[in-house]
């Protein structure tokens, strides 16, 4: 987590290079060169691919991946790592579906509710990191594990089954769901609301990164820490602020999935946190912290999510179905990678 | 521009080998076969992927597509929601029919009204009997999870057990295995304690039935809902030199040669490879003729029950991957 940050063409002085390295040299390039080959190639190959319906597909597929990896990628920006995240979505849907169709709490209530113990499981979590100075991976591990645990031990002693059952029929579920699990009719398709779930928190994660102080210190605590202490930046603050960011994106997409598919169960989120790190790191994010971007994050979601889907699309046999979307996300990889070191020798 | 290129060539490669592989099988028949039609049907189960059980679904999925000159696209997801997807995505395709196991049926509904809105001829397989036809699908094909629990509890009974029933579940979240155990639970005499491992890690799910003989000598029958699991639990019963009986729901090849050698009672057969045929033919026969078989009733495709006295004959289909 020491290494220098490569200087970033944001704030400093103009650089005196064109405006096109200059655009080169953004950590999202290459995932979105990689991201428009893997667009064109399944347009190519299956028909369906980029019919309305079939974007509305996949791009919902790639919306609950993606606001996940942008958070997680400005935790990795920060330096740190969450392994709770994909735990967290179940959780937080567990939690909603339990306590209201289980205990007849109101909806509203129960969304609230779980954004606050999704806060405080972050908070937990940062304070951990941050006091003990223990590697985020092993902390987030544990919580992780016990949070998986909880899902099924909990869920089965206070509800008696390991998934909701009758959320739909739930009062007020008709109030909420537009807000989590609506749908919105464009010009033929129907675009889940999780799509703009996704492009308002990459808006906000790229405006914070890049405009605000907060940002800066994100970037800093995570490119070099003693140094960004020495300056005064408050670590402590920013990487428990990081971890209380993912975690309540833990929430919203455990939301999304839960008013989508009113259910959820036990098992709900267990091994998607590597996802979203494969989807940050996709997106340019380094995995020593310092170096990345929210809208390369929302691409390598994108790259993702197409990919997942566009392999059905094609119709090819599913069992080769991870064995492709890892030649897929390793192409992308190094796409990514052999744009920036070109951007870098153009310098 | 090196890389990309040598990209493209792989990613080519690739296509081409995937797509020698899914071999449709279509061109072939239809070439010889005057009458065949051109089907297309998605089959989109919750099997995690590697399952024995939902390969040999898969096997006779393919095999009607194959008998019928038609198309079948497998594919599976275990989470509803990614579930419900595959079936968004087969709508948008717009496939001629679609077979679908529902684990967790609320997750899948508007999915599935969604394609029979669309028009598309849905059958329910394996989970989700109680559902199918409210979702609107034509018909259900499997083994009802209460009846078969039930069965085996009476089974257990007329055996004489009276120890303590180990109900060993292999997936956090699948309902139809809960099921199973309360049913065995409410028809057993004795005790039924249910243990959860996961069933995609088969040595982690020996370790822990070892750990749970060992520590509580009143387990007189180890359960096992799925093949692979009883096997582990015949392991483990080896390791921990006890001798409580060991039962399964499902079978695979070692199951029969582990019934054979005595080591495994009997196994429930709930036959998948009829749930993958049956529902391909019906929604060839619906398309083609209009049949609908059933009558809004379920298409029962078990239980079974496989011993000693049977295990033979069921051993070569086992041994293929059918059975």
């Amino acid at each position: 987590m020491s290494t220098v940050a490569p200087t970033r063409d944001v704030d400093g002085p103009p650089a005196p290079t064109g405006r096109v390295t200059r655009v080169l040299r953004r950590p999202e390039v290459g995932a979105a060169v990689a991201a428009l080959a893997i667009l064109i190639f399944f347009t190519a190959v299956a028909d369906q691919f980029l019919t309305p319906s079939g974007v509305g597909t996949w791009l919902n597929s790639a919306s609950r991946f993606g606001i996940m990896a942008v958070a997680v990628a400005m935790l990795m920006i920060g330096g740190e790592f969450d392994l709770s995240a994909g735990a967290m979505t179940g959780a937080t849907g567990l939690l909603v579906g339990v306590t209201t169709t289980g205990f007849g709490l109101n909806v509203w209530v129960a969304v609230l509710l779980a954004l606050v113990v999704a806060l405080a499981i972050g908070a937990l979590n940062g304070v951990l990191v941050v006091r003990t100075g223990l590697p985020s991976f092993i902390v987030t591990l544990g919580t992780f594990f016990v949070l998986q645990g909880l899902d099924l031990a909990l869920v089965k002693l206070v509800y008696g089954q390991v998934a909701v059952q009758g959320f739909a029929k739930v009062p007020n579920f008709d109030s909420v769901r537009p807000l989590f699990g609506g749908v919105i009719e464009v010009g033929g398709a129907s675009i889940s609301v999780s799509v703009l779930w996704f492009l308002a928190v990459t808006a906000v994660a790229t405006l914070v990164l890049l405009r605000t102080r907060a940002g800066n210190w994100v970037f800093a605590v995570g490119g070099a820490q003693d140094s960004a202490r020495a300056t005064g930046v408050p670590v402590a603050r920013t990487k428990i602020g990081l971890f209380m960011t993912t975690a309540a994106a833990g929430w919203l997409v455990g939301m999304i999935s839960l008013f989508q598919s009113s259910t959820v169960q036990s098992s709900t989120g267990v091994g998607d946190e590597f996802i979203y790190i494969i989807c940050a790191v996709v997106g340019g994010c380094l995995l020593t912290g310092g170096y990345g971007s929210a809208v390369g994050a929302a691409l390598g979601a994108l790259i993702y999510g197409m990919t997942r889907q566009g392999v059905v699309y094609a119709g090819w046999d599913s069992n080769w179905l991870y064995a492709f979307l890892g030649v897929m996300l390793l192409a992308a990889v190094l796409v990514n990678n052999w744009v920036r070191t070109r951007a870098e020798r153009m310098r | 521009m090196r890389i990309t290129r040598s990209a493209g060539v792989l990613a080519v490669a690739g296509v081409l080998a995937l797509s020698g592989c899914s071999g449709t099988g279509q061109e072939d028949t239809s070439s010889s076969d005057s009458g065949s039609v051109d089907l297309d049907i998605a089959v989109i189960t919750h099997g995690a992927p590697g399952d024995s059980f939902w390969d040999v679904v898969r096997s006779g999925a393919d095999r009607a597509a194959d008998d019928l000159g038609i198309t079948v696209d497998y594919n599976s997801d275990p989470d509803p929601t990614r579930q419900a997807e595959l079936i968004d995505n087969a709508v948008s395709q717009g496939v001629d029919g679609i077979v679908v196991s529902m684990a967790n049926p609320d997750g899948l509904r508007d999915s599935v009204e969604a394609a029979v809105a669309a028009g598309i001829p849905v059958i329910t397989i394996n989970s989700g009997q109680g559902q199918s036809a409210e979702f609107g699908a034509i018909t259900h094909v499997g083994q009802d999870e209460t009846t078969a629990g039930q069965a085996v509890g009476t089974r257990l009974n007329d055996e004489g057990q009276t120890g303590k029933v180990l109900c060993v579940i292999h997936e956090a979240g699948n309902v139809g295995l809960e099921d199973r155990c309360s049913a065995v639970a409410a028809t057993y005499g004795g005790q039924v304690e249910n243990l959860q491992v996961d069933g995609t890690d088969t040595a982690q799910v020996q370790d822990t039935i070892l750990s749970k003989l060992q520590s509580d000598p009143d387990v007189g029958v180890v359960l096992a809902l799925q093949g692979q699991v009883a096997v582990a639990a015949v392991a483990a019963q080896g390791d921990a030199g006890t001798s409580a009986e060991i039962d399964t729901f499902d079978i695979s090849s070692d199951v029969t040669d582990a019934i054979t050698a005595g080591d495994i009672t009997f196994a429930v057969d709930q036959q998948p490879y009829v749930q993958g045929y049956l529902p391909v033919s019906f929604l060839y026969l619906f398309a083609t003729n209009g049949n609908v078989v059933g009558g809004g009733q379920p298409v029962n495709s078990g239980p079974a029950f496989i011993t000693q006295d049977n295990a033979a004959e069921v051993a070569e289909f086992a041994a293929n991957g059918t059975r």
